[in-house]
C-alpha cells in the first residue's frame, strides 16, 4: 500500500465555506450565520486593521526597531472569526502569532510590539482581556488552557476556554495530553488549530498523514474543518463549538485551513524551501478581498466606505510606529522585581549589590 | 500529640489545608483511589469526593500545566508528581511558564501551586527513580524550594506551602515516608524560609537536608561520644534560604560541613559554602567540608546506592579527618 492510498483511505476531507473566494455566498446545512451588511462592514474592517498592524510590525522589524515579529499574513480570516466569536467572559490562550485575536480582545497593538521590541514581557493583564500571554513554547498553552477550562466548569460559569496552536504544534506531547484531559474531564474548551501548512520549513505531511481535524475522533470528540480563510466560516464555527462548550458538551477540534502567506518569523526565509506558484494559489484565496468583493456585489458598501477602512489603517500604523519609537527602556532594577510575592534575603541582597554597582556608573 | 508517619503527616498536611480552603485541591496519578504510590494521600478522596480529588490520565506536562491553568482560576492546585525524576518530562511548565508567570505579567497572574513529589534515593530504585533534584529547582528563580525532614515539618510546611502566592516544588523525601515522629495536635502552621537547629553543638556546624538530616544527628551523637560537638542544621529550605540561621552557627563553632545526597557539582551546599566563605570567612578556622554523592547516576545495587549516598559512617570520617587536620 502506498503513502497516498493509505491517505485517500477515508473520506475525502470536508471544508466548512459560508464565502468562497470570488465573495460568493454558499448555504452550509449546520453552520449557517446571519450577519447584518453592518457585521460584515465591521469584520472587514478589522480584517484590513489588523493586516495594517501585520505590515507595520514587520517594517519595525526590518528597521532594526523590533528583535523580531511573528506574521500573521494570511490568517486574518481566522482570527478575526474566532476572535469576534468569544464573549467577554470566555478565555482566550493565544500563541505569539495571534495578533488578530488580541486585536478582538482589546489589547492596544503597542503592547504586542513591545514585547517583540523586548522592553517588556507582553504587559497587558490577561484578566481584563481575557487573553492570556503569548506562549513562545509550542503547545504548552493547550495544557494551560484544559486547566483554566476545568476550573471555570468547577464554577458553574457560562463561559469557555479557546486554544490557539498551529499544525506543527499537534506533534507535541503537550497538546496530545491536552486532548486527552479536555475529553476525559468534558472541558469547556474549543481547540482552535490553524493550519497555515508550514511548521517553519516542515509541511504538514511531517506533522500528521491524516487531515488533522480527523484526530479530534481518536480523542473522543467532534474535529471539524472550516475555510480559514473565510471569516464567515469561522465565525459561525467557532460560535457553535464554543457554545457546545458552555453548554456541557465538551470540547471540539477547529481546523481552520489556511495558509501562512509570510515568513515563519522575520529570520526566516521562505524561498528556500517552498515554491512561489504555491504563494500565487493562495493568494487568490485571500481572506479580505473575498469579503471585499462580497460588500461590493451586494451593495453592502461603497468606495467611499473602503476609503475610509484604508484611511484608518494608514493613521493606526502611523501611531503605532510612533508609539513604538517612543517606549523607554526599562528600569536596570526592575529584573529584580515580581520575581517572587515577596522579597527574600537573596533577592534584597543582589538587588542592593546590583543597586551600588549601577550607582558607581553615575560618580 | 500523635506519633505519625511521615507519608500519613503528607495526608494529614493535604486534609488540613483541604479543610481550611475550599480551594485547594489534588491533581496526581493515581492519588485517588489508589491513596497514592507511596501511600501518601489515603482517605482523601473519601473524605474530599473526586471533584477535590482527581486522578488523571499519566501525563506528567498535563498535570503540572493544568494545575498551572487552574491556578489562574482562583484555585490553590497540589499537584503530585510521582517520582520527582519525571520532573525531566514536564521541566518546560516548571520553569518556563509556572516560575515566570508572575514576572512576565508584571505581577498581574499569581500561580499559587505546590508540586508535590517523591524525591531522593535509599530504596533502590535506581538511576531514574531515585534522584534528588532540588538543586534543578533551586537554580531557577521564581520558585521555592522546600524539603522536610520529619513529619511535623511534613506538615506545618506544606501549610506554608499551600498558602503562598507562589509556584512551590514541595520534595517529600521517598526514604523517610516510613519514619515516625511526634506531630501536635490541632492546624500546623510553618514559614518557609526558616532553618531549624536540631542539634546544638560548640565545635563544627553540619548542614543537612531530608534524609540527610537524621544520618547527620546520628553522626553527631557518635561525634559526641569522641569529644566532637556538633551543632546540626536543617536547612528545610531552599529557596527562600536561610543563610543566617547558618552563619550565625558558624561564628559559634568556627566549622562547616554541608551533607547533601545530591551529586557534587552545584549542589546546594556549594551554594551556602559560597555565602559562608564570602560573609563568614573571618569566622572559619578550616575549609568547609561538603560531603555528598559523588558525580555519578544513581546505582541500584544495594550496596553500591549505600556506598554513594552519604551515610552516618562517612559523615562521621569525614568530620573526624577535618577536625583532626
Amino acid at each position: 500500500m502506498t503513502t497516498e492510498a493509505s491517505r485517500g483511505a477515508e473520506a475525502p476531507p470536508e471544508l466548512v465555506q459560508l464565502l468562497t473566494p470570488e465573495g460568493e455566498r454558499v448555504e452550509h446545512p449546520d453552520y449557517d450565520i446571519d450577519l447584518t451588511p453592518e457585521d460584515i462592514r465591521s469584520l472587514y474592517r478589522d480584517l484590513v486593521l489588523v493586516r495594517r498592524i501585520d505590515l507595520e510590525a514587520v517594517a519595525l522589524q526590518r528597521q532594526g526597531e523590533l528583535g523580531i515579529w511573528a506574521s500573521l499574513l494570511g490568517q486574518e480570516a481566522a482570527q478575526i472569526g474566532s476572535g469576534r466569536a468569544l464573549t467577554d467572559v470566555d478565555m482566550a490562550f493565544p500563541t505569539y502569532r495571534e495578533h488578530g485575536v488580541a486585536w478582538c480582545r482589546d489589547v492596544d497593538p503597542v503592547k504586542l510590539l513591545g514585547l517583540f521590541r523586548g522592553v517588556n514581557h507582553g504587559g497587558w493583564d490577561p484578566k481584563e482581556h481575557n487573553f492570556h500571554l503569548y506562549t513562545i513554547v509550542i503547545g504548552s498553552q493547550t495544557l494551560h488552557a484544559v486547566g483554566y477550562a476545568m476550573g471555570i466548569q468547577r464554577d458553574d460559569a457560562s463561559a469557555a476556554t479557546i486554544a490557539y496552536f498551529g499544525d506543527g504544534a499537534t506533534s507535541q506531547g503537550d497538546v496530545n495530553e491536552s486532548f486527552i484531559w479536555a475529553s476525559v474531564f468534558n472541558a469547556p474548551i474549543v481547540f482552535f488549530c490553524q493550519n497555515n501548512q508550514w511548521a517553519i520549513s516542515e509541511p504538514l505531511e511531517k506533522q500528521s498523514r491524516i487531515p488533522l481535524y480527523r484526530r479530534a475522533s481518536g480523542f473522543g470528540f467532534p474535529g471539524i474543518r472550516v475555510d480559514g480563510n473565510d471569516v464567515f466560516a469561522c465565525l459561525a464555527v467557532t460560535r457553535k463549538a464554543l457554545e457546545a462548550a458552555r453548554t456541557g458538551q465538551g470540547p471540539t477540534l477547529i481546523e481552520a485551513f489556511t495558509y501562512r502567506m509570510g515568513a515563519h518569523t522575520t529570520t526566516d526565509d521562505p524561498t528556500r524551501y517552498r515554491v512561489a506558484s504555491e504563494l500565487e494559489a493562495w493568494k487568490l484565496k485571500d481572506p479580505i478581498e473575498r469579503v471585499k468583493a462580497y460588500l461590493f456585489k451586494n451593495e453592502q458598501a461603497d468606495q467611499a466606505f473602503f476609503d475610509a477602512v484604508d484611511g484608518e489603517a494608514a493613521q493606526l500604523g502611523a501611531d503605532l510606529r510612533r508609539r513604538c519609537l517612543a517606549m523607554p527602556d526599562p528600569e536596570p532594577l526592575a529584573i529584580f522585581d515580581h520575581v517572587y510575592s515577596e522579597s527574600h534575603a537573596l533577592m534584597d541582597q543582589e538587588r542592593a549589590q546590583f543597586a551600588a554597582y549601577l550607582e558607581g556608573f553615575a560618580k | 500529640m500523635a506519633q505519625l508517619t511521615y507519608r500519613e503527616a503528607v495526608a494529614r498536611g493535604i486534609a488540613q489545608e483541604m479543610n481550611r480552603d475550599e480551594r485547594v485541591v489534588l491533581i496526581g496519578e493515581d492519588i485517588a483511589g489508589a491513596g497514592g504510590v507511596f501511600k501518601t494521600t489515603v482517605g482523601l478522596l473519601e473524605q474530599f469526593g473526586p471533584r477535590r480529588v482527581l486522578d488523571t490520565p499519566i501525563s506528567e506536562q498535563a498535570i503540572l500545566g493544568a494545575a498551572m491553568g487552574a491556578a489562574m482560576t482562583g484555585l490553590r492546585p497540589i499537584a503530585e508528581i510521582m517520582f520527582s525524576d519525571f520532573f525531566a518530562v514536564c521541566w518546560d511548565i516548571v520553569v518556563n511558564q509556572m516560575a515566570k508567570t508572575r514576572y512576565m505579567t508584571n505581577g498581574q497572574v499569581s500561580i499559587p501551586l505546590v508540586v508535590k513529589s517523591g524525591n531522593g534515593g535509599g530504596l533502590r530504585f535506581g538511576a531514574q527513580h531515585s534522584q534528588s533534584i532540588e538543586n534543578w529547582a533551586m537554580a531557577v528563580p521564581g520558585l521555592k524550594v522546600v524539603t522536610p525532614s520529619c513529619p511535623e515539618d511534613v506538615v506545618g510546611l506544606m501549610a506554608a506551602a499551600v498558602r503562598s502566592d507562589d509556584p512551590v516544588l514541595f520534595f517529600e523525601h521517598k526514604g523517610l515516608y516510613a519514619s515516625r515522629g511526634e506531630v501536635p495536635d490541632g492546624p500546623i502552621e510553618d514559614v518557609l524560609g526558616k532553618a531549624k537547629i536540631r542539634r546544638s553543638g560548640e565545635h563544627a556546624t553540619i548542614a543537612a537536608l531530608g534524609m540527610m538530616v537524621p544520618r547527620a544527628v546520628e553522626a553527631a551523637e557518635r561525634l559526641a561520644a569522641q569529644g566532637i560537638s556538633c551543632e546540626v542544621i536543617d536547612v528545610r529550605s531552599l529557596i527562600p534560604l536561610d543563610a543566617q540561621t547558618i552563619l550565625d552557627s558558624v561564628g559559634r563553632t568556627g566549622r562547616l560541613f554541608t551533607v547533601e545526597e545530591n551529586p557534587r557539582a552545584l549542589g546546594w551546599g556549594a551554594e551556602i559554602a559560597s555565602i559562608v566563605g564570602d560573609e563568614g570567612f573571618w569566622d572559619l578556622d578550616g575549609p568547609i567540608v561538603r560531603i555528598t554523592t559523588p558525580h555519578v547516576p544513581l546505582p541500584s545495587a544495594d550496596s553500591l546506592e549505600d556506598l554513594v549516598i552519604p551515610s552516618v559512617d562517612r559523615i562521621v570520617a569525614e568530620v573526624e579527618k577535618a577536625m583532626q587536620a
